[in-house]
């Protein structure tokens, strides 16, 4: 009992059902559903209802929409599920950076009740009291969680996230009449992407700090840069890297001194709850994605949600409305003085909001503790194994723990056998694993980053590892597999040149049929 | 805590304490602690975060959920009349079916290889709604129709190399809203009157304010008081004579009976998917999508992935992959177009598993019914007298304004009425519409029986016009 089993690299094949592309089981009359049939009443009472409609607004030729039979849909679209490899499938530690840990089944239940998915959002308040409260109650556990005053959940992601602190930004300095003359966001290379992205969407132009030989930015390069054009710093900790930046207060203070805002993307705190804080850095804002820390799924890639928190002071620029509470009855307060406005329609991804209500509540204020240190000890662990895989390396920092996550270079696979971290990522299928390539721009060469969370075994995290060290065993021995791979998979090397190329590229069925298909392939048409 | 053992929670497998300690060991760590080491005191967070004491048994966590989620009344519970921005269509069982599916609920953001249903579903969702739309190119799903709109806006600034937009009036305010603070301050957004009496755009007020600068005009169509544009090819040609793109906002389960809006000149359109077998979800089903023609200068401009097929190195074989990946900032951060990241896939996803369903027939069939009904509700209410329904002078499409301006009643007085009898009466128009006085939106969708119309119609007599309750 309890001794670790021996390792096992699976013998696996990924589902392949050379399934047609939906537009090919278009069947001339047949039907996947039948809508209602209109009561008779209504017809005598108004006629075909196309009478008060003028002509040139009705569709003369119909959609170019399939017809197919309600089975062969469900078959369809069960098959590509099977063409999918979620976490719920594969050892899902492979996209470091977006926590993609287990999603319990319970609090998938909990949201597809009707008294959640059949809410409409503008329905009167005394029948809304329960999700209100729900809302209500887990911006009270994330201000616990960041020590920030008060939250907002709209922002629809985490990109959603930094727009609106970046908002807040330039709405704080046009208040204070510098918004012209603050025209600089400084953010950092290991910061996400949105960070430099969204701050350019709103005018700014981005100063971005590199790290330094311990992957992190300097405090003395900051001070260089600073200045009474800074408006504001947008930064991780810990970045992509997974190393704590410990003189992250003496950031936020440089820039608050010279009379900026910070905020902290903090849409991955997976290792640090309970542990250090938003306030305790000296933050303005923070936010969480509930998708990753929070424990809801990710969809595929959405819906989810960025919930955004930041000190008194800021309170007041809030996306409207507000879930407030009078101690009786919670309600929605639409006069925020200085409000950016809207972020999404309504209140944000209520249902996800809810699953990350429900997960807070299984774990308490103990469970969350050890989430993040579990998610650490996992890391740290395979830190200790990849290291000594040939051809992995962990870059910076060297002999020193990490926090969440780690990012490796497979770059002395790239200059031996010549084996890129792409390569490595598509033989990683006919595992049935994944491994993300894309972290640009390559400030470490052939990446990859790998977060293993607090929601795998130790079993698993050895199953992992036993597969990255088998691609490195082939990278030096038959490096041709991985040039080829993915061998067990859903299909074969897919051609980039489709992806780049304007006249080849096939965004819609219509476009593939205009630009590449003969008209002999065409089929019931 | 009376149980001293500690056993390892059901998400946490590694907090099992042998484990644990074994897994220190192979580390060579004394403890956790030591793992923070990098942490400095002063960073630390010494206290307890105060949070309710945890249900780690999912019996107990279900009903302390349920118990919350039992005070709201849903759409099940009541007839409701609400639309403005998000509808009780019926959701096909195959809907939820596939956006449970744990292959893709789970998933996030794989290679085209392990994850190719993904990538397939994505790029079939693109091209029924490229059908629908009778437009060439469109996006993986963004946030919901606000981002999209605000996104359409900042395309066709790039793409013109102009500063300033001009939106209906008649647009949802807000989307405005939102679109405001996303263009702010790049763009500047100027509004276009609508008429008082149709709520349709003002062409008077659109001409004096197009100018050289304009990149963009934007309305809706239906627009947010349901009434619909019937002078669109107007507007397209006035806009393009200036030089400027038209973008168009729509309501996609409109499509199967009236004209999309590259029918008459659209640019870009835009819009929401929740109509299309998302739920609700207290206003959390949403999902934008953006359309365009198949030019490089559009294409060049989305901000959002694009799904594109492709050969494999295997005859007969269907790749996936991102087309143009290089234009977003996931591939040169501030240097690519606006951002992108997680928004709304699965919405996606169902969507197109809703319009694989209904196809033509049933698109058109659920267009008309929604014309029918919603002219028969117009009906119904107008012959009560005092109440005038619609308000506005226009063909409508499943939305429309009710002045109750001559019965002496506020709206709030009426909805509260309403409520005893369970019945959600429509949105409060007072506050964004001033000038329509006491109006409310209401909205029929296929799920509004006759009979739900009828007795709204019963109800509102017996309190507008005999008093009695």
């Amino acid at each position: 009992m309890g001794n670790p089993r021996p390792v096992k690299v699976r013998n696996f094949h990924q589902a392949k059902w050379d399934e047609e592309v939906l537009f090919e089981l278009h069947k001339p009359g047949e039907r996947g559903f039948v809508v209602s049939p209109l009561e008779p009443e209504i017809e005598a009472e108004v006629g075909d209802g196309l009478a008060a409609i003028p002509p040139h607004l009705i569709r003369r030729t119909p959609p170019e929409l399939p017809e197919i039979g309600q089975m062969r849909v469900v078959k369809h679209y069960m098959r590509l599920s099977q063409q999918n490899l979620g976490g719920d499938l594969n050892i899902d530690i492979g996209q470091g950076t977006c926590t993609l840990k287990y999603n319990p089944k319970i609090n998938d239940v909990l949201a597809g009740s009707p008294k959640m998915t059949r809410l409409h959002p503008l329905q009167d308040e005394s029948t809304i009291q329960g999700i209100l409260e729900i809302m209500y109650k887990l911006d009270l556990f994330l201000r616990e969680i960041s020590g920030m005053d008060r939250f907002t959940l709209q922002p629809a992601s985490g990109s959603a996230a930094i727009f609106a602190m970046v908002s807040i930004i330039h709405a704080y300095h046009a208040a204070g009449g510098e918004d012209r003359q603050r025209d600089e966001i400084i953010t950092t290379i290991f910061s996400h992407p949105s960070d430099a992205a969204a701050a350019a969407v709103k005018g700014y132009k981005v100063v971005t700090l590199m790290q330094n030989e311990d992957g992190l930015p300097d405090p003395d390069e900051l001070r260089k840069v600073v200045s009474n054009r800074t408006a504001g710093l947008l930064i991780t900790n810990p970045e992509d890297t997974g190393i704590f930046n410990p003189r992250i207060d003496e950031f936020t203070r440089i820039v608050r001194e010279a009379g900026g805002l910070c905020g902290y993307d903090q849409a991955n705190a997976n290792g640090i709850l309970g542990i250090t804080r938003a306030r305790e850095a000296g933050f303005d804002m923070c936010f969480f994605n509930l998708h990753k820390t929070f424990g809801t799924p990710h969809g595929c890639g959405g819906p989810a949600s960025g919930s955004l928190g930041v000190r008194r002071e800021l309170a007041d620029y809030l996306p409207v409305p507000a879930v407030v509470f009078d101690g009786r009855r919670y309600s929605l307060n639409y006069d925020v003085p200085r409000t950016i406005g809207k972020t999404r329609a309504f209140y944000g991804t209520v249902q996800v909001q809810l699953k990350a209500y429900a997960w807070i509540m299984s774990l308490g204020a103990e469970g969350l503790r050890e989430v993040a240190e579990i998610a650490v000890l996992n890391n740290n662990y395979l830190l200790e194994k990849i290291r000594k895989i040939r051809g992995a390396d962990a870059p910076f920092a060297k002999g020193r723990r990490r926090i969440e996550q780690v990012r490796y270079s497979w770059d002395k696979l790239y200059k031996d056998p010549g084996v890129t971290t792409e390569d490595i990522a598509y033989r990683m299928a006919d595992f049935g694993m994944h491994l993300w390539s894309s972290h640009h721009p390559f400030i470490v060469p052939q990446p990859f980053t790998i977060e293993p969370t607090e929601s795998y075994s130790q079993d698993e995290l050895d199953e992992y590892i036993a597969v990255l060290q088998r691609i490195s065993d082939e990278a030096y021995s038959q490096p041709e597999i991985l040039k080829t791979a993915p061998h067990r998979s859903v299909v074969h090397r897919i051609e980039h040149d489709w992806f780049d190329d304007p006249e080849k590229w096939a965004i819609t069925w219509r476009l593939y049929k205009r630009k590449h298909l003969q008209p002999s392939r065409t089929s019931g048409e | 805590m009376k149980d001293k053992v500690k056993r390892a929670h059901p998400y946490i497998p590694n907090s099992e304490p042998l484990v644990k300690q074994r897994m220190l060991e192979a580390i060579g760590a004394k403890d956790i602690e030591e793992l923070y080491g990098d942490i400095p005191d002063r960073l630390r967070f010494r206290g307890r975060m105060n949070l309710p004491e945890p249900l780690e048994a999912e019996a107990d966590l279900r009903r302390h959920v349920e118990g919350l989620l039992a005070r709201n009344r849903s759409c099940e519970d009541m007839v409701g009349f609400l639309g403005a921005g998000c509808y009780n269509h019926y959701v096909p069982a195959i809907c939820d079916e596939i956006a449970r599916r744990s292959e893709f609920l789970t998933a996030y953001a794989g290679e085209p290889y392990e994850d190719h249903g993904r990538f397939q579903a994505l790029f079939e969702y693109e091209s029924l709604m490229a059908e629908l739309l009778d437009m060439d190119v469109v996006n993986v799903p963004t946030y919901d129709w606000f981002q999209a709109a605000g996104t359409s806006l900042r395309m066709a600034g790039r793409i013109t190399g102009r500063t300033k937009v001009l939106v209906s009036a008649g647009s949802s305010p807000e989307r405005l809203m939102s679109v405001r603070n996303y263009c702010r301050p790049v763009l500047e957004v100027e509004t276009v009157a609508i008429e008082l009496d149709t709520g349709q755009l003002d062409l008077r007020d659109l001409e004096s304010k197009l100018g050289n600068d304009t990149a963009a005009v934007y309305f809706e169509n239906p627009g947010f008081l349901g009434v619909l544009e019937t002078r669109g090819r107007d507007i397209a040609d006035l806009t393009h004579k200036k030089g400027a793109l038209l973008v168009v906002g729509v309501d996609p389960i409109s499509l199967g009976i009236l004209a999309p809006p590259a029918h008459y000149g659209a640019d870009i359109v835009c819009g929401d998917i929740q109509t299309l077998g998302n739920h609700m979800n207290f206003g959390g089903g949403m999902g934008g999508f953006i359309s365009t023609r198949d030019e490089e200068r559009f294409v060049m401009e989305y901000p959002s992935r694009l799904f594109g097929i492709a050969r494999t190195s295997v005859e007969g074989e269907y790749g996936f992959g991102d087309v143009a990946y290089d234009r977003t900032s996931f591939g040169v951060r501030e240097k690519g177009k606006e951002f992108v990241g997680t928004a709304a896939a699965l919405h996606g996803i169902t969507a197109g598993v809703y319009l694989a369903l209904l196809g033509p027939v049933g698109m058109k069939e659920l267009g008309q019914h929604l014309l029918q009904k919603s002219q028969y509700a117009m009906k119904r209410l107008s012959a009560l007298g005092r109440v005038r329904a619609p308000r506005l002078a226009a063909p409508h499409f499943k939305e429309f304004a009710v002045d109750f301006n001559a019965t002496g009643r506020t709206v709030a007085d009426i909805n509260g009425h309403l409520l005893t009898h369970d019945i959600q009466g429509g949105w409060d128009l007072s506050g964004y519409f001033p000038q329509y006085g006491q109006s409310a939106l209401y909205c029929v969708t296929e799920l509004t029986r006759r009979e739900d119309i009828d007795r709204l119609c019963r109800v509102l007599d017996a309190y507008l016009n005999t008093g009695r309750t």
